[in-house]
């Protein structure tokens, strides 16, 4: 076990930098979730910490060791890998126990892990298989049943669960977890699904083009997000973004709405902000949560109903903008039918519209 | 006039089953036929003297051909080997090349380029006793001042025609092993290196048996290659001195057209088929379990 550092990582091919320069302290038995759209050098920052691509410029720490210069075999780190990437030649027997062979560990030390990590997957029956007999999701286990039977320092996971099918991720992901309260390891995990950053890790990640955009816990980053890219990424419906301008200590949208400032909140007069809500914070009246300390209303047309069960998500028109909001105990909504919302301005944020970034007092 | 009638699909394939019969059946049926008989070229009326299986017995008591079969055995046992072991190093440094390699993968593929009768007279002068490249450099380094006969002796001439042999087809091997180590997916690779792998062990147990069906389709068609060796050897030692480096097709060759004893010929070519024939299911066994062990299908 331990703890990993990185400090002002980059990666560059060539001219082309990738990475730059990030910072990142993931503390012993850590699981921390590194997330961001496609491209933005998550894979590239995990494949630094294994060691499978060279780092550019800045410290990355294992333990009390720098290990900038070192193979991924004296890494003491395990991976598992998008595809799998089994020993296609080897029985499922043979790609549990391969690493310990290597280590030279005797015959019946590799045995007893090989059946106890084959034990904790669920794996016994399949050992003597080869991959290619396999189910995905028995693939997906025999990957993690490798990387476990090492008791490495760190996990590295990069996008483990991209391959199986919506049930059977939810079950992986459940399983994950479960090996993480079990094992206590410290793990980096890479993924792009923002569901699975927010119910698996400790902190999360957020990454765009090469840089951190915010690092916290999942609540952290859901419930004051520094900027809109991490306000709109977390979350699901995105948050609802408002274009507008400070007047009178009011925040002005493009047709004259006004609506206060939330609270926490605070802009210069006259300044071009982004007024952002969530659809759980914006509900029709009669259909709402109870109310909070402070509370605003808008009245807006439903342009389209998405009926989810216990809750519909209503798309309606506000200031040229198109707003997702949420309705509790639903009844049928007509196209076109104009309805009061309420807003609970305590859950609400306020952004500069030019740079992004939130505008906390 | 009444036309013939022919099924239509019977007149479809016509052509082609004409073109069989001239360039195959024919000579087939007709080189089998006369392994029978005591049929010489220069007595074209010996076709029709049938002696049975007398040519076969022949062959079975002949010292001289069996010496051949075993030194083609021989001579393939090494050679396939050897050109294996320098493809695979070859290929391996080559892919690891960032610079040039599309420069270095054509370099690679020279020797293949000439004419094996080419590159006999070429090696027949490098190896020579008197003018010879070899030669000349171990004297003028001083290293021996005796000139070595490289083609004379029974076992140097061995040596310098597996030499050349390894020369010319050692590309065959690289160029299946690069594409072979150019297919290989990378996840695996990375997975060893995690796992603990030098890069040794990484190659050796990952890289290894996912290039082990490239080298048994160069060992299937080397085999068939160095089975039929003829020119290089011809032109370097015509067989001799005394025999040593006889071929089964030198042999052969020999029989048939200088000796012009076709009939025996004929019998000896059926049995070093059987040679081939053993050879290319061999191997191609082996290719089948090394693709059934990576999971391929058979
Ligand atoms: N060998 C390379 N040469 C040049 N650029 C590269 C190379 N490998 C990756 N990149 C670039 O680095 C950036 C980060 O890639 P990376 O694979 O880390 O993205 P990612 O966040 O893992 O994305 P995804 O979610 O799609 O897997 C991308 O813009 C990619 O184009
Ligand atoms: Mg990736």
């Amino acid at each position: 076990m331990a703890q990993v550092q990185l400090q002002g990582i980059v990666k560059a091919y060539g001219a082309l930098q990738v990475v730059h320069a990030i910072d990142l302290d993931i503390a012993d038995g850590e699981f921390v979730v590194l997330v961001g759209p496609s491209g933005c050098g998550k894979s590239t920052t995990l494949r630094m910490i294994a060691g499978l691509e060279d780092i550019s410029g800045g410290m990355l720490r294992i333990g009390d060791r720098v290990v900038n210069d070192l193979p991924p075999r004296d890494r003491n780190i395990s991976m598992v890998f998008q595809n799998y990437a089994l020993y296609p030649h080897m029985t499922v027997r043979e790609n549990l126990g391969f690493s310990l062979k290597i280590a030279k560990r005797a015959e019946a030390e590799i045995a007893k892990a090989v059946t106890e990590a084959a034990e904790i997957l669920s794996l016994t029956p399949l050992l003597e298989r080869k991959p290619g007999q396999l189910s995905g999701g028995q693939r997906q286990r025999v990957a993690m049943g490798r990387a476990i039977v090492r008791h490495p320092d760190v996990f590295l996971f990069d996008e483990p669960l991209s391959n199986l099918d919506a049930k059977l991720r939810t079950q992986m992901r459940v399983e994950i977890k479960k090996l993480h309260q079990r094992l206590g390891t410290t793990i980096v995990y890479v993924t792009h699904d923002q569901v699975e950053a927010m119910t698996l890790a400790d902190r999360i990640v957020i990454m765009r083009d090469g840089r951190i955009e915010q690092i916290g816990t999942p609540l952290e980053v859901f419930e004051t997000p520094v900027n809109t890219f991490v306000a709109t990424f977390i979350g699901s419906p995105p948050m609802n973004l408002l274009e507008g301008r400070i007047t009178d200590g009011t925040v002005e949208l493009a047709d004259g709405t006004r609506l206060p400032i939330p609270p926490g909140h605070g802009a210069a007069e006259g300044r071009a902000v982004t007024f952002g809500v969530r659809a759980d914070n914006i509900m029709p009246v009669g259909h709402a949560l109870p109310p909070t300390a402070h509370m605003a209303d808008v009245e807006m047309e439903v342009q389209l109903s998405e009926p989810l069960g216990t809750e519909t998500l209503l798309f309606a028109m506000l200031a040229g903008t198109e707003v997702q909001a949420k309705m509790l105990n639903p009844r049928p909504v007509r196209l076109g039918e104009r309805l009061r919302f309420q807003i609970s301005l305590d859950k609400c944020h306020l952004f500069d519209a030019e740079t992004g970034a939130a505008l906390r007092v | 006039m009444s036309r013939l009638k022919l099924p239509p699909w019977l007149v479809l394939l016509l052509p082609a089953i004409i073109i069989l019969m001239a360039v195959v059946l024919v000579p087939l049926v007709l080189s089998f036929y006369s392994s029978f008989t005591a049929y010489q070229l220069t007595r074209p009326d010996s076709l029709t003297k049938w002696i049975g299986t007398f040519n076969y017995r022949k062959a079975a008591g002949d010292a001289n051909f069996w010496w051949a079969f075993g030194r083609t055995v021989l001579l393939l046992t090494i050679a396939l080997n050897l050109e294996m072991l320098l493809g695979l190093g070859l290929a391996v440094m080559v892919s690891k090349v960032t610079t040039g390699q599309r420069l270095l993968r054509t370099a690679m593929m020279f020797p293949m380029m000439f004419s094996p009768v080419l590159v006999g007279f070429q090696f027949k002068f490098i190896f020579n006793d008197n003018v010879g490249l070899v030669n000349n450099a171990l004297q003028s380094l001083g290293l021996t001042d005796v000139a070595i006969p490289w083609l004379v002796d029974g076992h140097l001439a061995m040596f310098s025609i597996i030499f050349a042999e390894i020369w010319t087809s050692t590309s065959v091997f690289a160029i299946l092993i690069l594409a072979g180590l150019y297919a290989i997916p990378q996840d695996p690779v990375e997975a060893a290196k995690v796992d603990g792998c030098t890069p040794w062990q990484s190659f050796r147990f990952v890289t290894l048996p996912f290039l082990m069906p490239f080298i048994y389709i160069a060992m299937a068609i080397r085999s068939l290659d160095v089975a039929r060796a003829y020119d290089i050897v011809q032109i370097m030692t015509n067989g001799g001195p005394a025999r040593r480096t006889e071929l089964l097709w030198t042999l052969i060759g020999r029989t048939a057209y200088v000796d012009a004893r076709m009939g025996y010929a004929n019998a000896m070519g059926y049995i070093a088929i059987l040679l081939s024939i053993f050879f290319t299911i061999y191997f191609f066994r082996k290719l089948t379990a090394a693709r059934s062990e990576l999971g391929m299908g058979v």
